[in-house]
């Protein structure tokens, strides 16, 4: 196991950037998911880590050792494909086999190692097939399987459940907690769902257009997204932005939204009197009631059960707001709603920049 | 009309097509294969027929015991054989970079390989007689090799290209990540996986170099270095064709075209990668 080092990479095909400039520390053992719209960027720095694409500038360090020059064999790192990239040629066993083979691993130790991972993943009665004879799940196991055998400096993971269905992903997203949990090896984890991001992480590192946007645990992007992109990327349902003007009057702060409505601004928010601020807040911190306690007045658009809650479409003057509720609260389209937007669950960006304002 | 009368019909037109294709195709060869053991004396003088009314293996056992054909055979065999070998080999690991590196000059080189494939050969005997004389490699089937190895790269190249082209990169990265470097990936995954190009490249050489004539002809005079082809043009001579000689030693030189097939068939077989990724 080793700690993973990238200082000032950029990458960039031909004269297109792909990555600024990417910082990032990972300690040994820790889980790291990278997140980010496709194209973003996620895949090349994972492959760069790996050593399948060249780094433009920057350094790489695995342990203490800087790879950027060290081709993949040398690096001691195991990567589960998006697509399983299992050897079809050969059975699970060689497929998982392969590693340990080409490292001379004595056939003893290797018969072992191979079902001790077969058992831990479940695959004991498939290791004399070959890979088109499993169905899509099992892949995915082997493809693990194939890592996990080799007890690596570190797992990549470049999308692992994306081809599986919904219940099967979620399955398999225990499946490689436990796994880290049991193994503790260091692991980097590439994918666009924020469920998987928000759930496995140790950290999460939220990209954008080649450039690191937010590092930090899943709670810290959830509650203090550091702009409007992570906001926006992280919670699902997702979060509500309205246009609003910070409004300084004397002693208080206030909050002018487009509607023309005031509320109070969050406490310690910074900015300065008339500037153009975009206020988020998530859909589960709107609170909504149709006895008229509330602020301010809207109309149910549309309801979604989800079983778990409910999500509820407002209308109001000037904005559409997503309340998420807990109950199941079944309002015809159209019933008035009072709703209140509290000031502590307030996150206020910079309309121009789209930062977080300081607090 | 009912749907089972319909597919009936759908199932006669068919095979009645394919049949009337094979028929057509294969004409030829039957008749070869009749003429080659009708006797002489019945060549001309029983009409058209379907087969003889006699047969007699007498043109094999001419051609095999009284002619130069077993020589221009092993001739033929060794030529075809390691020109196959040889242009398969080069195809692989050339079709192997051009589907997986960009490299400086790559559209130079494919535009330079489409060139060799634009002129017509007859323009290329005279100076490559020039070139080889000289280095001895007239009369020698070395010469020939050489010769067909060349005008058979390019093409072989796209043919193998194409076969990488259809086995995921995230194969030979998989087995990079596992500890190979990227030539044991190269033997030890893709290559066991374009077996049905290798096979499609080697059966594509082979035949071309061994049905060759052109080069075959101007390149050598001696018989001790005459492929078969040429040698079958031994058979016309200034006043006759002797027809059953020549379509016996043309079955035999199907044979070993034939067991050549035979051999890389399976690997003809397409559908090896299935189960490598997802789909
Ligand atoms: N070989 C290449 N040549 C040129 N541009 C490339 C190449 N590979 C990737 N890119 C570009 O680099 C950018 C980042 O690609 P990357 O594969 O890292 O995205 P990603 O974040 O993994 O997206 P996804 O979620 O769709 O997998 C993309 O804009 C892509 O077009
Ligand atoms: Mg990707």
């Amino acid at each position: 196991m080793a700690s993973i080092d990238i200082q000032g990479v950029r990458k960039s095909y031909g004269t297109v950037p792909v990555l600024h400039n990417v910082d990032l520390s990972i300690q040994d053992g820790e889980f790291v998911v990278l997140v980010g719209p496709s194209g973003c960027g996620k895949s090349t720095l994972l492959r760069m880590v790996a050593g399948l694409e060249g780094i433009t500038s920057g350094a790489i360090r695995i342990g203490e050792r800087v790879v950027n020059e060290l081709a993949p064999k040398d690096r001691d790192i195991a990567m589960v494909f998006q697509s399983y990239a299992l050897y079809p040629h050969m059975t699970v066993r060689d497929n998982m086999n392969y590693s340990l083979r080409l490292r001379r691993t004595p056939a003893e130790r290797m018969a072992h190692v191979v079902s001790a991972a077969a058992s831990k993943l479940g695959l004991d009665t498939f290791l004399d097939r070959k890979p088109r004879t499993l169905s899509g799940g099992q892949r995915q196991r082997v493809a693990m399987g194939r890592s996990i055998v080799r007890q690596p400096q570190a797992f990549l993971f470049d999308e692992p459940l994306s081809n599986l269905d919904a219940r099967l992903r979620e399955q398999m997203r225990v499946e490689i907690k436990k796994l880290h949990r049991d193994l503790g090896t260091t692991s980097i984890y590439v994918t666009h769902d924020q469920v998987e991001a928000m759930t496995l992480a140790d950290r999460i590192v939220a990209m954008n257009g080649g450039v690191v946007q937010q590092v930090g645990t899943p709670l810290d992007l959830y509650e203090r997204p550091t702009n409007l992109f992570v906001a926006g990327f992280i919670g699902s349902p997702a979060i509500n932005i309205i246009n609003a003007v910070l409004r300084h009057d004397g002693e208080q702060r206030l909050i002018a939204l487009e509607s023309g409505e005031r509320i109070p601004a969050p406490p310690r928010v910074g900015g300065h009197d008339g500037q153009a601020v975009k206020v988020g807040i998530r859909p589960e911190d709107v609170q909504i009631s149709a006895q008229a306690e509330g602020d301010f007045a809207g109309h149910v658009e549309l309801v979604e059960p989800m079983g778990l809650g409910t999500i509820v479409h407002l209308g109001t003057a000037h904005h559409a707001l997503k309340a998420f509720v807990v109950e199941r609260v079944n309002y015809p389209v159209g019933t008035n709603i009072a709703y209140r937007l509290p000031a502590s669950k307030l996150h206020i960006f910079d309309a121009k920049t789209g930062q977080r304002l300081p607090e | 009309m009912t749907s089972s009368a319909r597919s009936t019909s759908h199932w006669l037109l068919h095979y009645g097509l394919l049949a009337f294709y094979v028929a057509f195709a294969l004409f030829p060869l039957y008749w070869l294969l009749k003429v080659s053991v009708t006797p002489n004396d019945l060549l001309y003088s029983e009409g058209i027929r379907l087969w003889p009314s006699r047969s007699s293996l007498a043109h094999y056992t001419f051609v095999l015991a009284h002619s130069d054909f077993p020589l221009f055979f092993k001739n033929s065999v060794i030529v075809s054989g390691s020109t196959a070998v040889l242009v398969t080999l080069i195809a692989a690991l050339s079709g192997y970079a051009m589907s997986r590196f960009d490299f400086r000059g790559k559209m130079w080189l494919v535009g330079l390989m489409l060139i060799t494939q634009m002129f017509p050969l007859v323009m290329l005997v005279a100076p490559i007689f020039k070139l080889f004389s000289p280095l001895g490699l007239t009369n020698s089937l070395t010469g020939l090799v050489i010769v067909y190895t060349a005008f058979n790269v390019p093409f072989a190249t796209f043919l193998m290209q194409s076969f990488f082209d259809g086995i995921p990169k995230d194969l030979e990265e998989a087995a990079m990540i596992d500890g190979a470097s990227r030539f044991r990936a190269f033997r030890q995954i893709i290559l066991p996986l374009t077996l049905p190009g290798v096979a499609a490249t080697l059966g594509f050489v082979f035949t071309a170099a061994w049905s060759e004539l052109l080069f075959a002809l101007m390149l050598v005079s001696k018989a001790d270095a005459s492929t078969f082809p040429v040698g079958l043009l031994g058979f016309v001579s200034k006043f006759s064709v002797d027809f059953g000689q020549m379509m016996a030693a043309g079955v035999l030189a199907l044979i070993p075209a034939c067991l050549f097939f035979l051999l890389i068939q399976r690997y003809l077989v397409q559908g090896l990668t299935a189960g490598a990724v997802k789909g």
